[in-house]
């Protein structure tokens, strides 16, 4: 059984939801401490789960970013492991360099919380491979600080390197582009503001939060 | 060793929508204040130990750059202060 590592930093929040939907999805969730290195080659994929880690002090993930166990991290980012952010996640690999871009605080400077409809648009992405491109899921985002930021250089270097990889077809919070997710240039770390852990019963509202973290069935 | 102080005053890009700062111009102009434009930003003060003073300007430069600011969103400003 694939075996995937759910990192925890002080103020992660959705560490047990993310926890449960992997188990739903077929693989074994073996928790990570942001204090702890961990072995990279142990793993066959990450996750970054949502939060408010470090109170979201100084900028959204930009203590976590720092963490001990971050190193691992970027080693295991090194050797092609699959490895997702979600919301916080996103916004801690974001600040880790691990992917491009920044999250700001939403353009209508309020916190978001809805189901939101994204397009898949990038093929690059281990998560939701099986999606063709402008296949439509509807998942929740829950953020203050969602709006992605690119410079000019960096959107035209995303866009030629098929590194955006979702997009909201009703921008809720500025995104340029009405980004929702991207990868990095290798395709195997992948970002996004949504919650697709939210999304994976029914009685949650919706499944195609599986869609994403369907590797492993 | 001496310690060494500094300020580091941290600002959104111009190019950059300021969220905070357009919600403080905003109340400010509902208030009836005669504000052209706002930006908010943050200051930062560090105490360095350091050998000498170009030491520890380096330090705070280093600081600045690796975790004070993002320069993707911000910019920063460095005084020497005390």
């Amino acid at each position: 059984m694939a075996r995937v590592g759910v990192l925890r930093f002080p103020g992660t929040n959705c560490d047990r939801d993310v926890f449960e939907a992997i188990g739903h999805a077929g693989a074994e969730a073996i928790w990570l401490w942001h204090a702890d290195l961990f072995d990279a080659k142990a793993f066959d994929a990450l996750v970054l789960p949502g939060g408010f880690s470090y109170g979201d002090y100084l900028r959204s993930g930009a203590l976590a970013a720092r963490a001990v166990a971050m190193k691992s991290v970027r080693e295991a980012a090194d050797r092609g492991t699959p490895i997702l952010g979600i919301c916080n996640g996103f916004q801690i690999l974001c600040e880790s360099g691990l992917l491009p871009g920044a999250l700001t605080r939403n353009a209508g400077l309020r916190f978001r919380d809805q189901w939101v409809e994204l397009e898949k648009v990038g093929s690059q992405s281990p998560f939701g491979a099986r999606l063709s491109s402008g296949a439509r899921l509807r998942v929740p985002i829950a953020h203050a600080d969602g709006r992605y930021m690119v410079n000019d250089e960096t959107l035209k270097a995303l866009q030629d390197g098929q590194q955006i990889w979702l997009r909201y077809t009703e921008n809720p919070n500025g995104s340029r582009h009405a980004i929702a997710g991207v990868t990095n240039r290798k395709g195997n770390v992948a970002g996004l503001m949504p919650h697709p852990e939210r999304a994976f019963h029914a009685w949650m509202g919706g499944e195609d939060g599986r869609k994403i973290l369907d590797l492993w069935d | 060793m001496a310690i060494y102080k500094f300020g580091v005053r941290v600002m959104p890009r111009p190019e950059v929508l300021d969220t905070q700062g357009r919600a403080v111009e905003e109340t400010l102009k509902r208030e009836g204040r005669k504000v052209q434009a706002v930006r908010v930003g943050r200051f930062v003060e560090l105490e360095v130990q350091a050998g000498d003073e170009a030491q520890a300007t380096q330090e705070a430069q280093t600081i600045a750059e690796s975790l004070l600011c993002n320069s993707l969103i911000e910019t920063f400003a460095i005084e020497k202060r005390g």
